[in-house]
């Protein structure tokens, strides 16, 4: 290892959340520019959302900048509280800087149908031939190895995997205060610089001064609300939906042997499930914009109207079901297959859950770290023990479901077949011939 | 569509009864470790490899009544005990779920106890180690557990017997 170099002049990047990101590293400002992690320009935080909420076109280039600078501020706080050596704190840095950087096209979507994990890429771009690699490499041989352990949680220092993945750690910090600001709502502000300067390492993990419970908990309700007005909202699932069919339908052509009329190059390695790191690498956002604009000329039909649906932001209708509505379900599948709407691409139910923060209960063999408050006496105290805000929401988990399905095909068939859909679907028809079912909009 | 749901209601159909959050996950991901297609995406954790995502699955099935939980208190420790009811059953009729040979590892996984498959899936976790650095990262990762090198070496008799069980 040769001692890591300091630039000349502290290099900055103007970030609308952070104000200013700051860059004094040699080791940081090599990995931003590396390719693999300017990729990531090219790939939206957000995936489908922006159809919803225009202004969410971030990039996860953004995103992971943004982790970095506040992990750089709370390696401030803990100056003269905790004993980390340089190349600890830059493990840290790094950690935080590429903890995203596996992260593929539409990853929600994408993932589901060609079977992998962003987690995976993220360690293989980290650990294997690799530009980003090269540049951790000066640090050590081992070092790589040790930034991939901390974002996957493996490293034997726990306060280290803390700052990254807890159920307060740099991650959600920024993605909450940066989706709120470029989706343009109200919710998921809270005061990060009261929570950062009033946060302190503790053994094995982080505690937040007891002054800073009022901030936190503006941080919890923050998370709850941009669960369900942002990430889980019914459009972004529906356009989700509809983009893992369109996948789902090129894949099932491709098996099946079908001829697209402009091969598809740079998804085959994904369509044959057999992928090598350059393959992923060469994966970002233009790659599959271009294939869907290719697919929205193509013979098949489906792939083709799947295809025009997303990019022309044709979705699909919603009405509220559960999965023990199976019998229903089952129904409907066969009404669909009798009107020729192959239900395997034009119905699904999609569920959709979150548990906005969870406490430790003695006894049990539970997973998640809780937050802990440090008290004027040096005492330790649960979150939800002194909080009653907090308290009223942890450990309840809130569930949804939506049955997606294309509405104006529905609507197309004959009144026979229409009608024992609609009356299924509870679909209520107007007396102008336009359907009422939600203002999915 | 709601294939995922039906595999997880299916696992605990073969199984019978699944006692604690923390075995069903281990037999789960155990399970995808050895092929057998189930989608939840899995980290390491407190307590090994873990899901969320399973987690949520499995809250939702108790939800909407498709799975019974039971609650047990054991001493300090509190147990979850899953089992089938006849509305899951139903559920089932309309799902096609088909494991082949994993049926029988599912029976032999649930054979074992939860801290024998907590130590089988992290040696599977870091497969991808030379046997040092495995053996390392379980007793680093695992002190609290103090498991020994016997407990590694029945983990890895084990695992062979799986794969053997799949081929």
């Amino acid at each position: 290892m040769h001692n890591p170099e300091l630039l000349s002049e502290e290099k900055v990047f103007k970030d609308p959340v952070h104000r200013y990101v700051h860059v004094r590293e040699r080791l940081i400002w090599d990995l931003i520019n590396a390719s693999e992690f300017q990729r990531l320009r090219r790939i939206k935080q957000l995936g489908t959302s922006y159809l919803t909420f225009h202004g969410g076109e971030h990039s996860r280039f953004n995103h992971s900048l943004g982790v970095y600078e506040i992990m750089r501020r709370i390696l401030e706080t803990f100056e003269g509280r905790i004993q980390l050596s340089r190349e600890e704190k830059l493990l840290c840095l790094c950690a935080a800087l590429l903890h995203d950087v596996g992260h593929g096209p539409f990853s929600h979507s994408f993932e589901k149908v060609f079977r992998f994990h962003h987690e995976d890429w993220t360690r293989a771009i980290i650990t294997g031939e690799t530009e980003i690699n090269r540049i951790l490499r000066r640090m050590g041989d081992g070092f790589p190895q040790k930034v991939a352990e901390v974002i996957a949680k493996t490293y034997e220092n726990k306060l280290i995997v803390s700052l990254i993945s807890s159920q307060i750690d740099a991650d959600r910090m920024d993605y909450l205060l940066r989706d709120a600001y470029y989706t343009g709502v109200n919710y998921g502000n809270f005061d990060i610089e009261r929570i950062l300067r009033l946060m302190r390492p503790h053994e094995d993990g982080i505690v937040i001064k007891f002054s800073g419970m009022h901030a936190v908990e503006d941080y919890i309700m923050s998370r709850y609300q941009m669960y369900w007005q942002v990430y889980f909202h019914p459009v972004t699932r529906s356009a989700e939906v509809v983009l893992r069919k369109v996948f789902q339908r090129a894949k099932d052509l491709f098996q099946a042997g079908y001829s697209f009329r402009v091969e598809p190059v740079q998804l085959l390695p994904f369509l044959r499930e057999e992928i090598t790191l350059a393959d992923y690498l060469a994966l970002d956002e233009s790659v599959v914009f271009y294939y869907l604009h290719q697919w929205k000329a193509e013979q098949d039909p489906i792939l083709k109207d799947l295809s025009s649906r997303f990019l022309d932001r044709k979705l699909f209708k919603y009405v509220e079901c559960t999965p023990k509505d199976f019998r229903l379900i089952a129904d409907l599948q066969k009404l669909f297959l009798e009107a020729g709407i192959d239900p395997s691409y034009y119905l699904e139910v999609d569920s959709t859950s979150d548990l906005p923060y969870d406490f430790y209960r003695p006894g049990e063999d539970e997973e998640r770290i809780p937050i802990m408050l440090l008290m004027p006496s040096g005492e330790i105290v649960e979150l939800s023990r002194k909080s009653e805000i907090v308290e009223s929401i942890s450990g309840k988990r809130r569930f949804d479901y939506k049955l997606y399905f294309p509405l104006e095909k529905v609507l197309a068939l004959p009144e026979g077949l229409r009608q024992a859909i609609c009356e299924r679907l509870g679909v209520v028809k107007d007396a102008d011939g336009s359907c009422q079912d939600h203002p999915s909009d | 569509m709601l294939m995922d749901h039906a595999k997880i209601i299916r696992l605990i159909e073969i199984a019978g009864e699944v006692t604690g959050r923390k075995k069903l996950h281990k037999m789960v991901y155990i399970a995808q470790k050895m092929q057998i297609d189930f989608a939840e995406r899995f980290q390491f954790h407190m307590y090994g490899p873990y899901s969320e995502e399973l987690t949520l699955r499995v809250d939702e099935l108790c939800n909407l009544g498709l799975i019974d939980e039971q609650m047990e208190t054991k001493g300090a420790i509190q147990l979850y005990r899953y089992t089938l009811n006849e509305e899951g059953r139903d559920f089932l009729k309309f799902h096609n779920v088909d494991f082949g040979r994993g049926e029988q590892l599912i029976r032999r996984l649930n054979e074992e106890n939860s801290r024998f498959l907590e130590l089988v899936s992290t040696v599977l976790y870091f497969d991808n180690l030379p046997y040092a650095e495995m053996t390392n990262k379980v007793f680093t990762l695992k002190s609290k557990q103090r498991y020994t090198e016997e407990e590694i070496e029945r983990a890895l008799t084990f695992v062979a017997e799986l794969r053997a069980m799949m081929a």
